[in-house]
This record gives structure tokens, C-alpha cells and sequence, in this order.
């Protein structure tokens, strides 16, 4: 049993409240917190190696440092709780069950940044979620933890949550400040950098819900110590949320020292594939990062095992490696068909695309409609080319990560699983009826660079 | 000293420059000029905030500055992307820019309708450029492309949005220019549009520079509307006194004969409305939609229009050559021309001077060219026998 951060008291009865929350040891993070010189809390997430749980895993430390601190201009820390990744689910979790403990790590984060007013952009979906929030935040500021001159110290601090409207696309930071600003939700162009530029202008720091919440533990036992779980450069405790074709979905705290393999099928994780059936492939960090047949996610290209962290799921690259993304484990079993299942993504995307940059409002619909072909058995052989031409051109030459998000499914995809997409091309009827099963996958295959 | 501070050197396809700190990238490969200068369809120098979206004018930079000149990972947005001292920038000797390039002009024309043949801005369209220069002959795109109704937008405007491109362009108008705003974006991804919400007619005094600002055919001008094709019109520069204060007053009128078909502001060599004393010379409605007689103008003379895709009468005459930088670039190796036409075809002959032709040129005028290629008078009384 790995050590749990965040989660450890998530069932005590009434935990969602403030007594029950104060009584398990909660707030003594503010307490200790207010002690200390902001940049001394800075210093402390640091050496900590945190890093951000959102997806991109930039480290928590250095995006804190880069905050512009001009006299006379309010700064702002925004905790970004739009949760729309398919397959992600953890924040929900944390934020529904102990919300306080985001809150504590807001006002800690809101101190150490500067941040006389806070936001959370919580996604619409979660409209439940919002009166726990507010209630947690209402009791947390009658009993001296927000507001005005907050424990004596005079600090002030306010935090408000505000509801997103159901894009995905503000997830991404800069769109989130947009749409928080009341405008369309578009991604805008960097530099600058919300470290710069970000909130009305002003500097500000975008941090999901779990790197919030991981500061209650830094702060509370030390960064060093909380360093030393986990490995490498993959410090600290993960949340995984994990799905698909497994015993037990749901979400796991784990401290990045265990194998995929036993995430899988060990009881006290995911429990293994239901049925009798056996693994063919999985979505190691959500529906963005490249898929892995099972070969490549049980062993690196190397014969290495692989780790559930950050550099063991991303070893090899995206040739034969994934990332850790924002945690959603997606897993499917022989009985999937990855065409279906990238197609799917692809209409997600498309829908998704905020419009604004031409590779990925073009780009993502042209996918989204040959791959139906190819499911629908209308594909041709040049298809699976021209797709792979067409994520080519879309990712990295986009404003935003979406364009990426976007190419990678079905990059990856065709990479593993090309032998499935020549396999629906040429049997068109028999693809309508039955699913491909496990693939010829042993070996990579070659793609070609050029369409 | 303390002059060489102030500006920034920058390397564009290995022709140096200097600049002013804050310059964007584009704006640097536009003083170089000619072929090093990426396209653009969203960015406007003159509309605050726009730019970064088409991705036409994405660029290599292989040297960040001198004093970090590790490459940028990605290709950047040219058009946003501020030059930094010693930076490196390739933009058509880079094979990656090309074929990035090549790859957001195939998704713009995806579902643009590419029905030219009956389109105004057909002869003066900055996709019909991109097109030529970095399009394909054929399409990979086997499905239907999507279409909108046609909506007019007020009296004047009318919004033909499958041609639309999204470069937001009109946004900025309508946002900077014009004080109320009734028109915007809806919708998202493949099916976001231009709207008015909802269906408002757009009433402002220059809701018709939108119109000149509009890189494709999406927003026209409804007073010139299949009334004439722009390569048969004239243009001219002229001015009136226009009562709005806001007005520079100073146009291209747009002629056939001594009729006005239509008016436009006056644009520079990157298809944009010219500046006066820094300040953007936007016209009026009025001017614009009003005052279509030759007698509300005083006619300054022929328009300089080095768009090549424009080709209006006599516009060879004080046509401004677009400086020639492939051969500089490339090394004195000129890809664009891989023979020489005038060894065996006569026509356009350099030595005629087409626009002293009268009408349009038939093959009889270049058949006897051989007979008079010895100087300019001679070919105009050749034209004039025609």
C-alpha cells in the first residue's frame, strides 16, 4: 500500500465540512504557512519537484518563479478546475469529496504568489461541485482562514469560483483567462506569458486542482521530504483516474514507483481486465497522449519495465513511448476497435476546436470524417496516408496545445495499429460486424515521414 | 555607441537588417521586401490585436538572438513574434516553413468554395494569391464542403461566410473603428461564423472598411456587386473634402470610363489601407458608398498597385516591381524559373508595352513583334494599328 498525500482522509465521515476537516489536521499548512516569507513557500515547492498535474508536467517551482512582480499591479493565482480530458476524472474527485483541501492549498499558493484574489474556473459539468466549493470557501472564511487580514498576518485574500460553459478548450490557460474574462474562449497567442500578461493584463499563475492540493503536504512535512516519494524527477504522489476495461475504474492516489503492469491487474489498483480478456492496448494520461499497444506499455522499447511516472511512460519518445498527461488511464481490452475508438477522439476534437488558427478548425474535421469512412468501411489504403499527412501539418503549428492533442491520437494510432486500419480498408463488410482483435503488434511499424 | 543599441540586427533568409526593438518578425522581412516576406491573411499592421491565426506566416527561427541563439523548437507566427538582436530567420529557404506552409493553404481551401469565376474579389484576393504561389492543382478533400446561407449585413455589406476564412480581420474593425459592435464570432471550430447577433444589420458610419480589410471574398461591397470585374475597372487616386472628421477622405476610385464603379480606401503593397501621417486612412461610408460620380472627386492621377494578381489597365506603367531576393537568397539559384519563355513563345514579349494595347490582347499583336521590338514609341503605334 503506497502512501497516500491527498486522499488519505478523503472518506472520514463529513470530511467535506470544516470541523471534521480542521479536527483531521487540516488549515495546519496556512498556520505554518504564514510564518514563513512567501519566497521561502516558493523556495520550499521548488525543492520539492512538484510538478504540474494538469498534463504538461512543468515543474510547479519554476512556473512560480517566473511570476512578474511589478509594484502596484495585483497579481492573480487561478486554479484551473476545467477537467474536460476524456478519460480524466481525479479533480472531480478530489474536489467533490475534500474540497478543502484545494482551498487550503489555494490560500497557502495565494500567499506565496501574492494573490489578494483567486479564482477557480471549474468546468459547468460540475455544477454540484460548485456549491461544495462555495460552501467550503463560505466556512473557511468564517473561521479566519479568507478575507480580510487573514490569521492577523494582514494578508487578504479572497476566492471566488467561477463556472466555465462547457468547452474544452478552456482548459488550455490562456483561453481560461479569456472566458474568465467574459470573452470568447480563445486560446491567445504567447509570448506573453500569463506570468507576464495573463488575468486583466496582470501577472498571473494557472495551476490545476491537484498541484494546488499537493502543496497542503509540502508545506505541512517539507519539500525535501516530499521529494523523497516517488522517483527521479516524478516526485510526490499521483492521482490517477483510471477507466475502460478493467475490474475496479476509479480514482487511485499512487506514489510513481509502481509498474503499469501492476496498476493493471494487481487487486489494489485496477484489478485486471474483466472477463477473462486480455489487454490490447491503453491511454496512459488521458485522451490526448499517444495510445501504446500492450507490449510497449507493460515494457519500454529498452525491455525495461515501465513505471507509472512521468520519464518511465514517456521513455522512447512517441515512437514507442506515451506521457503521463493528466492522468486518465484508459484501458481497452481485445475486444476494442482502435479505429472506433480514434474516432471517436477525432470527433471530440473537432467539436472541441475553438476555430480560431486553420490546421486545427480544417484539420481536425477532415480527420474526424475519414476516419468514419475508414470505420464505416469506405476507406481506401491512401486514407491512412493522408491522415497521417494531415496530423502531421496540424500539430505544432497551431496557437495551442489542441492542435497536438489533436494529431497525437491519431498519430499514435496508426503508428501501432496500422495493420487495423488496413485490416477495416480491406474487409469492409466483415469490419461492420466484428472487431479486429489483438494486432500484429511485436513490432514497430514503419510509417512513412511524407504522405 | 549608444545609436547601435537601439536597433536590433536580424538575419531573414540570410539577408541582414536592421530594426527597431519590438519590430515583429514580418514587419522586418517587409522592409527587406520581395519574396523573403511570409504571407499574411489574418495580421494588419493596422488593426490592434490581429494576427497569429491563419498560420501562413509561420517561419523557421534557427537562431533565437546572439546572446541565447539556440532555434526555437516550433515554427512561430512571424506576424507576432518580436525580433530579438542576432536572430535567424528562415523563411523560403527553409523546406520545413514550405511545407508547413503548403500544408494551412490546403486547410484553407478545404471548405472554401473556390467559386471564383463568380466572385468580386476574384483579381485582388489574397487566397487566390497563396493559392497560386502555394497551392496545389488538385484537392485530397473528398467531402462535401460546408456552406452557409448568404446574409446581408446592413444596406451595404453583404456576408457570403463560405468563403470566409476566420481571420477575424472585420472583428478588429468593427471592435476598433466603429462604436457600437453588433457583429462577431458564433459558434465554434468548422462551423464557427461571422454573425451579427442576431441578424442585426450592422448601421455605422464605417462599417464598410470591413470590407476592404476582408483578405477573401466573404464581405462585399453591395454597390459594386457583379457589376463589373475588378481587372476591367481603372483604378485612380483621388480626394474630397469629407465632412466626417474621421474620413481621410483620400480613396481609389475604381473606374470604367468616366464611370465611379466603386471605392475603395487606398491600399499599400501588402494590401493594406495606406497610413497618413501615421494614422490609418479609413474611409467613410459616404465616401465609399455614396459618392459614386467622378465629379464628387478630385482625380489625383493612377493608382500605384503592385498587388501582381490585380490586372487593371495600364497598371504596368507605374507599376513598382517587387524587389527580386530569390536569386540573393537561393544562392543566385532561381527555382520559380526554369527556362526562359521569351526563347520560344512570343508572347508577352517584354519588349511590347501591354498597356498600350487597346482592348484586349489577341495573339495577332505579338506575332509581328520581331518587326518591332526597337523601341517604346514604336510598339505604341503598333498597339495603336489594332
Amino acid at each position: 500500500m503506497s502512501r497516500k498525500l491527498l486522499l488519505e482522509k478523503a472518506h472520514v465521515e463529513g470530511i467535506r465540512h470544516y470541523d471534521v476537516y480542521r479536527r483531521e489536521g487540516g488549515y495546519r499548512s496556512v498556520e505554518k504557512a504564514f510564518r514563513m516569507a512567501p519566497a521561502d513557500i516558493v523556495e520550499e515547492v521548488k525543492k520539492s519537484g512538484l510538478r504540474g498535474r494538469g498534463g504538461a508536467g512543468f515543474p510547479t517551482g519554476m512556473k512560480w518563479s517566473f511570476l512578474a512582480k511589478p509594484e502596484g499591479v495585483p497579481r492573480y493565482l487561478v486554479c484551473n478546475a476545467d477537467e474536460s480530458e476524456p478519460g480524466t476524472f481525479k479533480d472531480r474527485y478530489l474536489m467533490e469529496f475534500i474540497p478543502h483541501i484545494l482551498i487550503e492549498g489555494m490560500i497557502v499558493s495565494s500567499f506565496a504568489l501574492g494573490s489578494n484574489r483567486s479564482y477557480i474556473y471549474i468546468r459547468g459539468e460540475y455544477a454540484w461541485i460548485v456549491d461544495i466549493l462555495e460552501q467550503a470557501i463560505e466556512e473557511a472564511k468564517q473561521n479566519g482562514f479568507l478575507g480580510k487580514n487573514i490569521l492577523g498576518t494582514g494578508f487578504d485574500c479572497e476566492i471566488y469560483v467561477h463556472r466555465g460553459a462547457g468547452a474544452y478548450i478552456c482548459g488550455e490557460e490562456t483561453a481560461l483567462l479569456e472566458s474568465l474574462e467574459g470573452k470568447r474562449g480563445n486560446p491567445r497567442i504567447k509570448p506573453p506569458f500569463p506570468a507576464v500578461k495573463g488575468l486583466y493584463d496582470c501577472p498571473t499563475v494557472v495551476n490545476n486542482v491537484e498541484t494546488l492540493a499537493a502543496v497542503v503536504p509540502i508545506i505541512n512535512d517539507g519539500g525535501e521530504e516530499y521529494a523523497k516519494i516517488g522517483v527521479g524527477k516524478s516526485t510526490g504522489t499521483k492521482l490517477m483516474s483510471a477507466c475502460g476495461n478493467i475490474n475496479k475504474p476509479g480514482v487511485y492516489e499512487i506514489d510513481m514507483t509502481i509498474s503499469v503492469e501492476e496498476f493493471i491487474f494487481s487487486d489494489e489498483y485496477c484489478g485486471g481486465i474483466p472477463n477473462g480478456k486480455r489487454l490490447k492496448a491503453c491511454i496512459p494520461g488521458g485522451s490526448s497522449v499517444p495510445i501504446l499497444p500492450a507490449n510497449l506499455l507493460l515494457t519500454t522499447a529498452k525491455g525495461e519495465k515501465r513505471l507509472m511516472n512521468y520519464e518511465s511512460l514517456s521513455d522512447g519518445g512517441f515512437a514507442t513511448g506515451s506521457m503521463m498527461g493528466s492522468g486518465g488511464f484508459i484501458v481497452l481490452d481485445e475486444d476494442q476497435c482502435v479505429v472506433k475508438h480514434t474516432y471517436t477522439l477525432a470527433r471530440f476534437y473537432r467539436h472541441e476546436s475553438c476555430g480560431q488558427c486553420s490546421p486545427c478548425r480544417e484539420g481536425t474535421g477532415w480527420m474526424e470524417k475519414i476516419l468514419l469512412n475508414i470505420e464505416k468501411g469506405k476507406g481506401k489504403i491512401s486514407d491512412i496516408d493522408l491522415l497521417w499527412d494531415i496530423q502531421r501539418k496540424i500539430e505544432g503549428n497551431t496557437i495551442c496545445p489542441l492542435g497536438d492533442a489533436a494529431a497525437w491520437p491519431v498519430a499514435a494510432a496508426i503508428r501501432h495499429f496500422r495493420d487495423e486500419f488496413e485490416w477495416h480498408v480491406k474487409n469492409p463488410e466483415e469490419c461492420l460486424r466484428t472487431n479486429y482483435g489483438l494486432a500484429h503488434y511485436a513490432d514497430p511499424i514503419h510509417v512513412p515521414v511524407t504522405g | 555607441m549608444a545609436e547601435e543599441v537601439k536597433t536590433f540586427k536580424v538575419t531573414i533568409d540570410n539577408i541582414t537588417i536592421d530594426v527597431a526593438p519590438g519590430t515583429t518578425v514580418l514587419n522586418a522581412a517587409r522592409q527587406i521586401g520581395g519574396d523573403v516576406t511570409p504571407p499574411a491573411m489574418c495580421y494588419y499592421s493596422k488593426l490592434q490585436g490581429s494576427g497569429g491565426k491563419c498560420r501562413t506566416c509561420l517561419v523557421e527561427v534557427a537562431a533565437g538572438s546572439s546572446a541565447d541563439p539556440r532555434p526555437m523548437p516550433k515554427l512561430v507566427a512571424s506576424c507576432r513574434t518580436n525580433v530579438m538582436d542576432g536572430m535567424v530567420v528562415k523563411n523560403i529557404t527553409s523546406e520545413k516553413v514550405t511545407d508547413a506552409r503548403n500544408g494551412v493553404v490546403e486547410f484553407l481551401l478545404l471548405n472554401h468554395p473556390l467559386d471564383c469565376p463568380i466572385c468580386d474579389q476574384a483579381g485582388e484576393c489574397h487566397l487566390q494569391d497563396l493559392g497560386y504561389d502555394h497551392g496545389k492543382e488538385g484537392t485530397r478533400y473528398e467531402f462535401k464542403r460546408r456552406t452557409f446561407e448568404k446574409e446581408d449585413i446592413g444596406p451595404y455589406i453583404q456576408l457570403h461566410m463560405t468563403r470566409c476564412i476566420l481571420c477575424y480581420r472585420c472583428t478588429y474593425v468593427a471592435d476598433q473603428l466603429t462604436d457600437k459592435r453588433v457583429h462577431g464570432i458564433l459558434d465554434r471550430g468548422d462551423h464557427a461564423e461571422i454573425s451579427t447577433y442576431i441578424s442585426k444589420a450592422i448601421d455605422n458610419d464605417f462599417s464598410g472598411n470591413m470590407i476592404d480589410v476582408c483578405p477573401v471574398g466573404a464581405l462585399t461591397d453591395k454597390t459594386f456587386r457583379f457589376k463589373n470585374r475588378v481587372w476591367f475597372t481603372k483604378p485612380v487616386d483621388a480626394h474630397r473634402n469629407c465632412e466626417n472628421p474621421k474620413c481621410c477622405g483620400k480613396a481609389t476610385l475604381w473606374l470604367r470610363g468616366d464611370e465611379v464603379f466603386r471605392v475603395t480606401a487606398r491600399k499599400d503593397e501588402w494590401g493594406e489601407v495606406q497610413s497618413y501621417d501615421g494614422k490609418a486612412g479609413w474611409i467613410c461610408n459616404t465616401c465609399r458608398f455614396d459618392k459614386k460620380n467622378s465629379s464628387d472627386w478630385t482625380i489625383e492621377g493612377l493608382s500605384k498597385i503592385s498587388r501582381h494578381s490585380v490586372i487593371g489597365a495600364n497598371k504596368y506603367k507605374t507599376l513598382e516591381m517587387p524587389r527580386e531576393t530569390v536569386n540573393a537568397v537561393m544562392g543566385g539559384r532561381d527555382p520559380k524559373l526554369l527556362m526562359n519563355i521569351h526563347n520560344v513563345s512570343e508572347v508577352n514579349n517584354p519588349s511590347i508595352e501591354l498597356s498600350h494595347i487597346q482592348g484586349p490582347a489577341h495573339g495577332s499583336d505579338f506575332s509581328h513583334s520581331k518587326d518591332h521590338v526597337d523601341g517604346a514609341g514604336e510598339s505604341t503605334q503598333w498597339g495603336m494599328k489594332k
